[in-house]
């Protein structure tokens, strides 16, 4: 049984008297433990897509599996649940809550499926130490870098080992240095089992993916399965990072 | 996640929201002050009110009995004209009265009118002079200060003595002391006996201090020969008041030989009609007062729902990060309404430290006081206010799409 499986998925918006046509009848399965890439310029579709998988949004048509339980007809509060359960988001802007430290955005995930206050900071506290920043829990995000946010981020994403890990542009507002060292990350976790999702428009974020998706017009442009790439640039930078095993 | 578990978050990130905007807040929280103030001021002045018209009236005493021929009240016209033909109440059915009842302490012939009262050059006018018998002491708040009052042979044998209240007793007398002195009161002379303590004014208009009692004798023989009586009527267990007033009623119908089917020629007068009248009126009071203050409230609510919607759409993305994350509807909805609740209720602290200081103030000239009950209410109507006026911005948070509020720049 695949984790993910998109049947004739639609998604249309209705802009005044137009309707866009962001997804058109979109079949798709992913497995458990795959690395994914998906690819396209922009208005092809592809955040559509995300937000789809990430269950932030739903189909205007078709349906949608997620760990065999249908989520395309849920409801709002069911939804919300699945998020807080199955995903783990990672995005361009980082999206860490201002106010919060660390250790508060990193908890949030675990304050809203109920875990007692105790349990929840010792969770949290590892999760930060897995991706390095044992040192700056206290620190509110404007008074960490970039790649200390997006490391925050990741933390927060996979606090509640959620089934997939879904990254949009996740290097997109970091230098490449900063960059790579997120992808290092990445490989990392997927290397102790994590399923990762990653939005990119960028080929070189792309080819750390194990298959990539091609979108365009809202339609699967192309489903590439590549082997043993990037291996090396995976070992290169993972030397600084540790990451959890699922 | 239950409910006490959000709650506790919701505060904490609501103190954080307005710890942030502290200016804000503030500003805010100002239309609710001033919406609190009023209606803590209002109830305070209310119950001040009610407690000092309870105190004010309760020189008529709650467990006496006020036999009459009108009653207190009087609702129309008509009525006023079919009581005027009613026959007087004599000091003989008075006395007649008291050996039917077996319910009362004390049965108490009062006759009254108001004369001028003369001792060597000086003149006290219009004072209520009260023809009574000893036993008026015992259906009276009043005691005596200065020595005695009448005595059941004065009361009876006639002898001219007074027991004269702590008004005249300053008007008449300057620098003697007034026992032991004679005052005219209509020709007549009569011995001060005894000087009443102060009682101030009934709903501070009428003197009570202002009134001279003699024996019900005296009054008879030198102003009026057949006056019309009030029988004031102790009972002896304030339990049996009800009963006491139903004997009463059929001991009076006796002594006035009325057949079965005549309807009551005469009035039983209490305490508790006037409170029945007073509570009718604070009613009123009341109901305008809460209308003054429900409009201030109402203003202050405007504030707050205008600031909260200012608070949600400034934070929609945060929304859309907590929705991604998993927070849901209620979690959303209690975040706001537990903010706009703590404003309110910062609101309403602050007020009822200013209405406190102001009472303090107020209490110079009015009785008014803060009570527990006052207090809480406040807090309650704060409380409520925050609850109803939050919900509109909580609810268009609650209901925010998770991809548009996360694309809110």
């Amino acid at each position: 049984m695949p984790l993910i499986r998109f049947e004739k998925i639609s998604r249309r918006y209705q802009m005044g008297a137009e309707t866009i046509h962001a997804l058109r009848e979109v079949s798709l399965a992913i497995e458990r433990g795959e690395y994914v890439a998906i690819m396209g310029p922009s208005g092809s579709g592809k955040s559509t897509l995300m937000n789809l998988v990430g269950c932030l949004d739903t189909p205007s048509s078709g349906q949608y599996e997620l760990n065999g339980v249908l989520v395309s007809q849920m409801d709002d509060n069911q939804l919300a649940e699945i998020r807080n359960e199955e995903i783990g988001f990672i995005f361009q802007t980082f999206n860490l809550l201002p106010r919060s430290d660390a250790l508060r955005n990193v908890e949030l995930p675990l304050i809203y499926c109920g875990v007692p206050a105790e349990q929840r900071r010792q969770i949290a506290l590892e999760a930060l130490q897995h991706v390095g920043l044992s040192d700056r829990i206290h620190h509110k995000p404007n008074e960490l870098s970039g790649g200390q946010r997006q490391r925050v981020a990741v933390a927060r994403a996979l606090v509640n080992r959620p089934s997939i890990l879904l990254a949009d542009e996740p290097t997109g507002n970091l230098d490449t240095k900063t960059g790579m060292e997120i992808l290092g990350l990445f490989d990392n976790l997927w290397e102790h089992g994590n399923t990762i999702i990653l939005v990119t428009h960028e080929e070189d974020v792309a080819r750390h993916a194990r298959r990539i998706i091609r979108l365009r017009d809202g339609l699967i442009a192309g489903d590439e399965r590549q082997a043993g790439l990037q291996r090396r640039a995976a070992e290169e930078q993972t030397a600084s990072a540790t990451v959890p095993s699922p | 996640m239950n409910v006490l578990t959000e709650l506790k978050e919701g505060l904490g990130i609501s103190w954080g929201a307005i710890r942030a905007n502290k200016m804000r807040s503030v500003l805010t929280t100002l239309g609710i002050v001033i919406g609190i103030v009023t209606v803590t001021l209002m109830a305070s002045a209310i119950q001040g009110l009610d407690r000092a018209f309870l105190k004010n009236i309760s020189f008529i005493g709650t467990d006496v009995l006020y036999v009459s021929r009108f009653n207190w009240f009087i609702d129309s016209e008509e009525e006023w004209r079919k009581v005027q033909k009613r026959r007087p109440i004599t000091a003989a059915q008075a006395r007649a009265l008291e050996k039917h009842l077996t319910l009362a302490r004390a049965v108490v012939p009062e006759v009254d009118a108001g004369l001028p009262i003369y001792y060597k050059k000086r003149r006290s006018d219009s004072v209520r002079v009260v023809g009574t018998t000893d036993q008026f002491v015992y259906t009276s708040s009043t005691a005596v200060a200065l020595g005695r009052f009448l005595s059941p042979l004065e009361a009876e044998g006639g002898r001219p003595v007074c027991v004269i209240g702590s008004e005249v007793a300053t008007n008449l007398f300057r620098r003697e002391p007034p026992l032991g002195n004679r005052v005219r009161i209509g020709g007549q002379s009569f011995e001060v006996i005894g000087v009443l303590e102060k009682q101030g004014r009934f709903l501070g208009l009428v003197s009570l201090d202002n009134q001279v009692i003699i024996p019900l004798k005296q009054f008879m023989m030198a102003f009026w020969s057949n006056p019309d009586c009030q029988i004031r009527v102790k009972v002896a267990e304030l339990a049996q008041l009800d009963d006491a007033k139903e004997e009463v009623r059929s001991a009076m119908r006796v002594v006035r030989r009325l057949a079965p089917k005549d309807p009551d020629d005469f009035a039983i007068n209490q305490q508790d009609q006037f409170v029945k009248m007073f509570h009718k009126l604070g009613g009123t009071i009341a109901a305008v007062g809460l209308f003054v203050t429900g409009l201030s409230l109402f203003v202050g609510g405007i504030g707050i729902m205008n600031i909260m919607f200012v608070s949600v759409a400034e934070r929609t993305r945060e929304i859309g990060i907590r929705k991604a994350i998993g927070a849901k509807r209620r979690t959303i909805l209690l975040q706001f309404l537990i903010e706009a609740a703590c404003i309110c209720l910062m609101g309403g602290t602050l007020a009822l430290g200013l209405a406190w200081l102001l009472i303090l103030v107020v209490q110079k000239f009015l009785p008014a006081a803060l009570s527990p009950s006052i207090v809480g209410l406040a807090l309650l109507v704060s409380l409520v206010t925050g609850v109803v006026s939050g919900f509109l911005p909580a609810w268009r948070a609650a209901l925010m799409n998770p991809v548009d509020a996360l694309r809110n720049e």
